[in-house]
């Protein structure tokens, strides 16, 4: 399998991600969503690193997968907070920034 | 050309700049009052003999001219400031230095019950009126003529205006200064469009241009009548008239001094400046004759139903400044330029005397007064040498520029004009001795002697008790009255003597007076003195009846031929409606643009804000939509 089907998974894979951030009404699922997108990030700089021979790509990878889990943990704490504060995690209700 | 006479008017000049500009710097000395008088007064003196010199070191026709470039631009002078000295103008400058030197004297014992601070305010102003005054007299071009001329404008505003605190002063200022405003406008576009035909300010060059021929003659007469409007204005002449009546507000001096001697002399003192170029246009001469002699009339027959005396002095100023204008619009200017000299110095002369009579007498009004000549025997004399000064009988010094002027109208061709002034001269002497009967003779003053005139009630109410005897005036108000009153003597006698021949003025085109016209003039006048007699003092004649012989006509004259009226009409009609027009224009046209252009960004940012739901996913969608748009748009352009 060539560079072309890695790439074309890792679009595929951001676009179900984004499409979960933009119609997901719970704010996990947003967070599932972003999860996803980072990850298709991730397929694309190995699949780059792999066929380029060079290992930058995949160090970066480990990085990235480190951010994302912090990442993770550092949302679903405020969507915890925010529960608390809220009492609901419907992303349609959190219109604080509303003009 | 540096000569002795320009060098002595520039003094003169500068010398009142002097005096104002001290007055109104030093503000100490301006408050102290009378030390303020002092000095201003001793400026003026200086002034006069400066201007005298200046009258006497000019020699023949010659003309000096001092100017300073002033305004340049591309190389060349726009405007100059300086001198021009020739015959006419030294003339008028030792009138005008004379007068105010007089007045200044004479205020001191005319508002010596001034508050010092006021007093001192007063002397500024006349300083710098007399400044004014001054620089319109000798400007060598019209950018000069113009500045002074608003100034001197300005100046009676703030005379009219000195007892700002009494209503009446406060508006009559104002109306004046808008009335003659009116007529400044035309004046300053007739200077502007002459401009443009000619491409200089400056007189004298101006006038080598007509004699040469090179000024094209079409169009000139719009200009020549845009510069009359400025001289309709401040000579009061008719319809512009209005507001010298009732600049008669201020203290009597100013009255003496701008409103009767000098400022609304810059009129007539234009027209005679600018002769050259008005010969030009025989069409607007044609106007100015007719518009004076109809304004010499109309106010003549206002003088004569007044009983403020200085609203008869002031009607009677406006019909004398009728005459001048009359004899401009013959075409004989030096005529009129006489009459203006000599009404100078015998009209002031008559409004000191009626100051000198109101300051005893603590009253304007003719109903009053009576019997005055045995309180008041120096008074009445001067009095009386002004009345026939302005009556034109012989001996006195209006009588040969009146002459002057009937002659010049008559050889001018202008039968219609000479008509309507001889009747003037009856109707002058007729109401110039009713006052002099009214006030001097006849029974005894108070309001025991009210209502001699019978028929329209006047309010008695003049809370000032009438214990206090009047007596002649201080010498300070005594000693200007007798000089003006030797002067206007002297001239008549002089006049007699020497003959008509003018000691001023280069080579006008001489007339013969036919001569029948003297002997007819004086019947005139005598014909006035005698119904005057007749109906004021003998009362052979009812006062009554003879108004009743002259019903509508006096009934139209107290109502001053409702031309206030109309004015008043035309601006609370026609010009308040038109400026509720034009604030209506800019509220609902102008502002409303604005306002709609406000309001619909206004809605529409109201309407934007919508999109901004506050839910962040709207937010990621938006972006990954601009995003796709943004890759499309790269990969097809």
């Amino acid at each position: 399998m060539g560079l072309q089907a890695y790439l074309t998974l890792a679009a595929v894979v951001f676009c179900i991600g984004l499409f979960g951030v933009v119609t997901r009404r719970n704010t996990i699922g947003i967070l599932l969503g972003i999860e996803l997108m980072l990850n298709s990030v991730n397929i694309n700089l190995v699949a780059f690193a792999r066929f380029s021979g060079d290992v930058t790509g995949m160090i970066f990878t480990v990085f990235t997968i480190c951010i994302t889990v912090v990442e993770a943990a550092l949302g679903l704490a405020i969507v915890i907070l925010l529960f608390r504060i809220r009492r609901t995690v419907m992303a349609d209700h959190l219109d604080l920034l509303k003009g | 050309m540096m000569t002795s006479d320009g060098m002595f008017a520039l003094a003169a000049v500068l010398l009142h700049a002097l005096a104002f500009l001290v007055l109104a710097i030093v503000f100490p000395l301006r408050r102290m009052g009378r030390p303020a008088a002092y000095f201003s007064v001793l400026c003026a003196v200086g002034s006069l003999a400066a201007a005298l010199l200046a009258w006497q070191a000019h020699a023949g026709e010659t003309v000096s001219r001092l100017v300073w470039t002033w305004l340049p631009s591309g190389g060349q002078t726009l405007a100059t400031v300086g001198v021009l000295a020739d015959a006419e103008s030294t003339a008028m400058l030792t009138l005008v230095a004379l007068v105010a030197c007089l007045v200044q004297v004479y205020s001191i014992g005319y508002l010596s019950e001034e508050p010092a601070p006021s007093l001192g305010r007063y002397y500024a102003y006349q300083s710098l009126f007399a400044f004014s005054m001054m620089g319109v007299v000798i400007a060598p071009n019209l950018v000069q003529l113009f500045i002074c001329w608003e100034l001197v404008g300005l100046c009676s505003y703030l005379l009219i205006g000195y007892w700002y605190y009494k209503p009446e002063a406060a508006r009559a200022a104002v109306k004046a200064f808008w009335t003659t405003k009116l007529g400044d406008t035309g004046f300053l576009i007739g200077i502007v469009l002459l401009w443009r035909l000619s491409g200089t300010f400056d007189l004298t060059e101006m006038r080598v241009l007509v004699d040469s021929g090179a000024l094209p003659v079409a169009g000139l007469s719009i200009i020549t009548f845009c510069i009359y409007l400025g001289a309709v204005g401040k000579s009061a002449q008719f319809p512009l008239h209005v507001w010298l009546p009732d600049a008669m507000e201020g203290p009597t001096p100013v009255s003496a001094l701008i409103h009767a001697a000098t400022m609304v002399t810059a009129g007539v003192y234009l027209l005679l400046r600018l002769e050259w170029l008005f010969a030009l246009t025989p069409g607007v001469l044609l106007i100015v004759a007719w518009i004076g002699a109809f304004t010499a009339l109309l106010a003549a027959v206002l003088a004569c139903v007044q009983d403020d005396i200085k609203r008869v002095l002031a009607y009677s100023t406006v019909s004398q400044l009728g005459y001048m204008m009359t004899a401009i619009g013959a075409g004989f200017a030096t005529a009129g330029f006489f009459h203006l000299l000599t009404h100078g110095v015998f009209k002031a002369l008559l409004f000191l005397g009626a100051g000198a009579v109101i300051h005893a007498v603590h009253s304007n009004d003719l109903q009053h007064m009576g019997g005055l000549a045995r309180r008041m025997p120096q008074t009445t004399i001067v009095f009386l040498v002004g009345t026939l000064s302005l009556a034109g009988i012989p001996l006195f010094g209006g009588f040969l520029s009146k002459e002057e002027i009937l002659g010049a109208v008559w050889a001018g061709g202008l039968v219609g004009p000479f008509a309507l002034l001889m009747l003037v001269a009856f109707l002058t002497a007729f109401y110039m001795f009713r006052v002099v009967f009214l006030a001097f003779f006849g029974a005894s003053w108070g309001p025991a002697s009210a209502g001699s005139e019978g028929d329209h009630s006047h309010d008695a109410g003049d809370s000032r008790d009438h214990r206090h005897v009047p007596h002649d005036p201080p010498i300070s108000m005594a000693l200007p009255l007798w000089i003006l009153a030797l002067l206007s003597v002297a001239i008549g006698l002089y006049f007699l003597i020497a003959g008509p021949a003018l000691p001023f003025g280069p080579g006008e085109p001489e007339f013969e007076a036919p001569g029948w016209l003297m002997p007819s003039a004086v019947a005139v006048a005598a014909a006035g003195i005698l119904l005057a007699w007749l109906t004021y003092q003998q009362r052979t004649i009812d006062a009554a009846s003879l108004a009743a012989a002259f019903g509508p006509i006096r009934d139209a004259a107290l109502r001053k031929f409702w031309i206030d009226d109309l004015f008043e009409a035309l601006y609370g009609r026609v010009l308040l409606a038109f400026s509720r027009l034009i604030g209506w224009i800019d509220r609902y046209i102008v502002d409303g643009v604005v306002n709609v252009a406000s309001a619909w960004t206004l809605t529409s940012g109201d309407d934007l804000r919508t999109m901004q739901s506050g839910r962040a996913q709207d937010y990621v969608y938006g972006v990954a939509v601009g995003l796709v748009v943004l890759l499309l748009w790269v990969r097809l352009s």
